[in-house]
């Protein structure tokens, strides 16, 4: 039994699910589980990004746009339109699937650095939107977030929301890990290596790029419905902000491309170093870049690969 | 050997008492979330200077009640995600007694919930007027609201008699919420907005905007609700544009590098100012003067660097708290917080604070002072 469960492909997930039942009796307060669940949270939309960038070898520098559009969904559709929370969480997902859809038809047609300006310039667009369209969502100040309430009871406490942002990044381990090992899976992995030979072998290369590109903003759009939950109170900057997405990229190349684990290591390492490092006070941030640096030339395929392998080289 | 056992009891009496005095003089934690870095640092790093500076100060003369003070200060980088975690840092792990910080409004309504959840008494140096409207039982601050700024402005206008104005507003947080509560409050002053206009905070050439304001028939005055280097790109372009009518920026501008910055344009520029701005050009008889020149000497001698009205809040926040201390039956946040609320007639940098449970800023119109920038200096005008 142990021995096909460290065989399965779901091992990851397995993993993560064990981590976050044990974490809550080993962390001291819930201070450390607001630190996980922001852990949780940035994980779920950096592996959307993930299976964009590292699956299908497509670069999107506007990805926390789309957590932008999950988050104020939760914040207006209660506050302005008297739509229940769950509900408008569904609708920001399905509206950031739509703005996807839309805008990726034609910027996907677009290769390496000019695709990454393009999906720039889209987070850069619903940004704007969000600071500016101050009657609905406050302005660059931001707004207030009505709180959850299911079945009559308000939904509160960290704890609450630690399990529900842990079981989303769980379940969306095991649709990513689905993805991974399905046909599509195979497809994107041959046009990340080769756009010309996935269309020789007959990959609808359009087709399935649009189709990650979707499924990529609604992990965001998830992710950042949950933020918004968790926090109460959202700012256009501290959802859909330009260093938001950067933030991301660099979560899923620090953590390592391809890995499911991978975006998993990489906010963990961006939500948790700069929580340790206020020791050193005026020097966190060069601190911080020093370890993002000796990371990136010791392990350069990224943490989870470059450990996984090591370790396999040791056990064989 | 009895000289031996005579030393341990001397030891161990030595450790008794010190554990007693230790037990005695307790440490008071004083918590701070400040935009140390990032987009906000021009609101956040005189804040963390002057926080560090009044700590420091107020130990070295014994600390409050014979009760050293440590600052437990964390930087949020003007991300509200990120304040919102230290904000519950502070509550949970460093246990602190009172919290002053939060240099924006985002950041703030990020971290109130959390405080008003701990019941820990936050004292707020953001300017926007939600932040105590409605009152929140634990949350204060010290700025002026935009609102009276804009009251403060318009008063200005209806003595000079003019009532037509344009808006040119900064599209970051300050410059909207102040566009809006000035659009808001002008007809009870029988002011009529002409004409808006609005900038980007990364805007390098306004001359367009302007334009469009100088062309508009019947603009008597233009008023620029913006913080930092955006308006004194205005305040150039309006210059270079020869605008023959008055032109008015906010108090979010105030500091010794808008007027540098702004140059020869900014001459006859007026804004609602703190008295800091003034120092020593403040009447010999005004309340303010003491404290104004106290603050500005320690602090340049301190840092090397000039005031700005930024550490001005976290001045009187980190006061009003050290007073409401000092007043307390005990260093409980719960017992703080209602010392706060009963500020009366405190005198900071900013104004007179008179704080009440419907009033958790506690200031009036007279801590303003209309200044105008006349020869590089800022001039008190009546």
């Amino acid at each position: 039994m142990l021995n096909r469960m460290l065989r399965s492909r779901y091992l990851p997930a397995f993993l993560m699910l064990a981590a976050m039942l044990a974490l809550p009796y080993v962390l001291p307060s819930t201070y450390y589980l607001r630190v996980a669940s922001m852990v949780f949270v940035f994980a779920l939309a950096a592996m959307g990004l993930n299976l964009l960038l590292g699956l299908a070898g497509q670069v999107s520098l506007g990805h926390a746009g789309f957590m932008g559009v999950g988050a104020y969904a939760v914040a207006i559709g209660p506050t302005h339109l008297g739509v229940p929370a769950i509900p408008s969480a569904l609708a920001g997902v399905a509206l950031s699937c739509l703005l996807a859809y839309l805008m990726g038809r034609p910027i996907l047609k677009l290769k390496g650095y000019y695709l990454a300006v393009a999906t720039l310039g889209c987070g850069l667009l619903i940004s704007m939107v969000l600071t500016n369209e101050a009657q609905w969502t406050g302005g660059p100040d931001g707004m207030g977030v009505p709180r959850l309430v299911l079945f009559d009871a308000p939904v509160r406490g960290v704890q609450t929301w630690y399990y529900v942002c842990g079981v989303a990044l769980v379940i969306g381990m095991v649709l990513a890990i689905n993805l991974t090992f399905s046909p599509t899976g195979r497809a994107l992995r041959a046009i990340r290596d080769s756009e010309v030979a996935a269309r020789v072998v007959g990959i609808d290369v359009a087709r399935q790029k649009l189709f990650v590109f979707v499924l990529s903003a609604a992990y965001a759009a998830v992710a950042g419905s949950l933020l918004a939950f968790v926090n109460g109170h959202i700012t256009p900057d501290s959802t859909s902000g330009f260093l938001r997405s950067i933030e991301l990229i660099t979560m899923v190349v620090l953590g390592g491309t391809g890995a499911v684990l991978g975006p998993v290591a990489g906010a963990a390492i961006l939500v948790i170093l700069p929580q340790a490092l206020t020791v050193f006070h005026d020097y966190e941030h060069m601190i911080l870049g020093l370890v993002m640096m000796a990371c990136m030339i010791a392990l350069r395929q990224g943490l989870v690969p470059a450990l996984t392998a090591r370790f396999r080289e040791r056990t064989a | 050997m009895v000289g031996r056992i005579l030393g341990s009891v001397a030891i161990a009496a030595t450790l008794v008492a010190g554990g007693w005095s230790g037990a005695r003089a307790e440490e008071i934690r004083i918590g701070s979330v400040v935009s140390s870095t990032g987009p906000a640092s021009l609101l956040g790093d005189p804040q963390k200077r002057t926080l560090e500076m009044l700590v420091e100060d107020i130990n070295a003369k014994g600390g409050i009640k014979g009760n050293k003070l440590k600052l437990v200060l964390y930087d949020d980088g003007g991300d509200a995600n990120a304040a919102r975690t230290f904000a519950t840092r502070l509550a949970e792990e460093d246990k602190v007694a009172v919290v002053i910080g939060g240099s924006t409004t985002g950041t703030t309504m990020a971290m109130a919930p959390v405080f008003e959840d701990a019941e820990i008494p936050f004292m707020s140096f953001a300017g926007a007027i939600q932040v105590i409207k409605p009152v929140r039982k634990w949350v204060f601050k010290t700025p002026h609201t935009d609102l009276m700024a804009c009251e403060k402005i318009f008063t200005d206008l209806n003595a000079r008699k003019l009532s037509k104005v344009a808006f040119l507003s900064g599209t970051d947080g300050f410059g909207k919420s102040m566009r809006d509560q000035c659009v808001a409050a002008a007809p009870k002053f029988g002011i009529e907005v002409v004409h808006e206009e609005t900038y980007g905070p990364r805007d390098a050439d306004m001359t367009p905007q302007l334009t469009n304001i100088k062309n508009k028939a019947g603009v008597q005055a233009i008023i620029i609700p913006g913080i930092g280097q955006g308006p004194a790109i205005g305040v150039r372009n309006y210059k270079q544009l020869a605008i023959a009518v008055p032109l008015y920026v906010s108090h979010g501008v105030a500091s010794k590098e808008f007027i540098a910055l702004a140059g020869e344009g900014a001459e006859g520029v007026r804004l609602p100012a703190a008295a800091l701005l003034l120092g020593e050009k403040l009447a010999a008889d005004d309340p303010q003067r003491p404290v104004v020149l106290d603050y500005t000497k320690a602090y340049e001698k301190k840092t090397g660097q000039p005031v700005s009205g930024f550490g001005g809040f976290a001045y009187d926040g980190f006061m009003i708290v050290a007073e409401a201390m000092k007043r307390a039956p005990s260093n409980k946040p719960a017992a703080i917080r209602d010392e706060i609320e009963k500020t009366k007639g405190f005198v900071g940098v900013d104004g007179i604070y008179n704080m009440s449970p419907q009033d958790h800023m506690g200031l009036d119109l007279s801590g303003f002072r209309m200044v105008e920038i006349r020869k590089g200096d800022w001039v008190a005008v009546p």
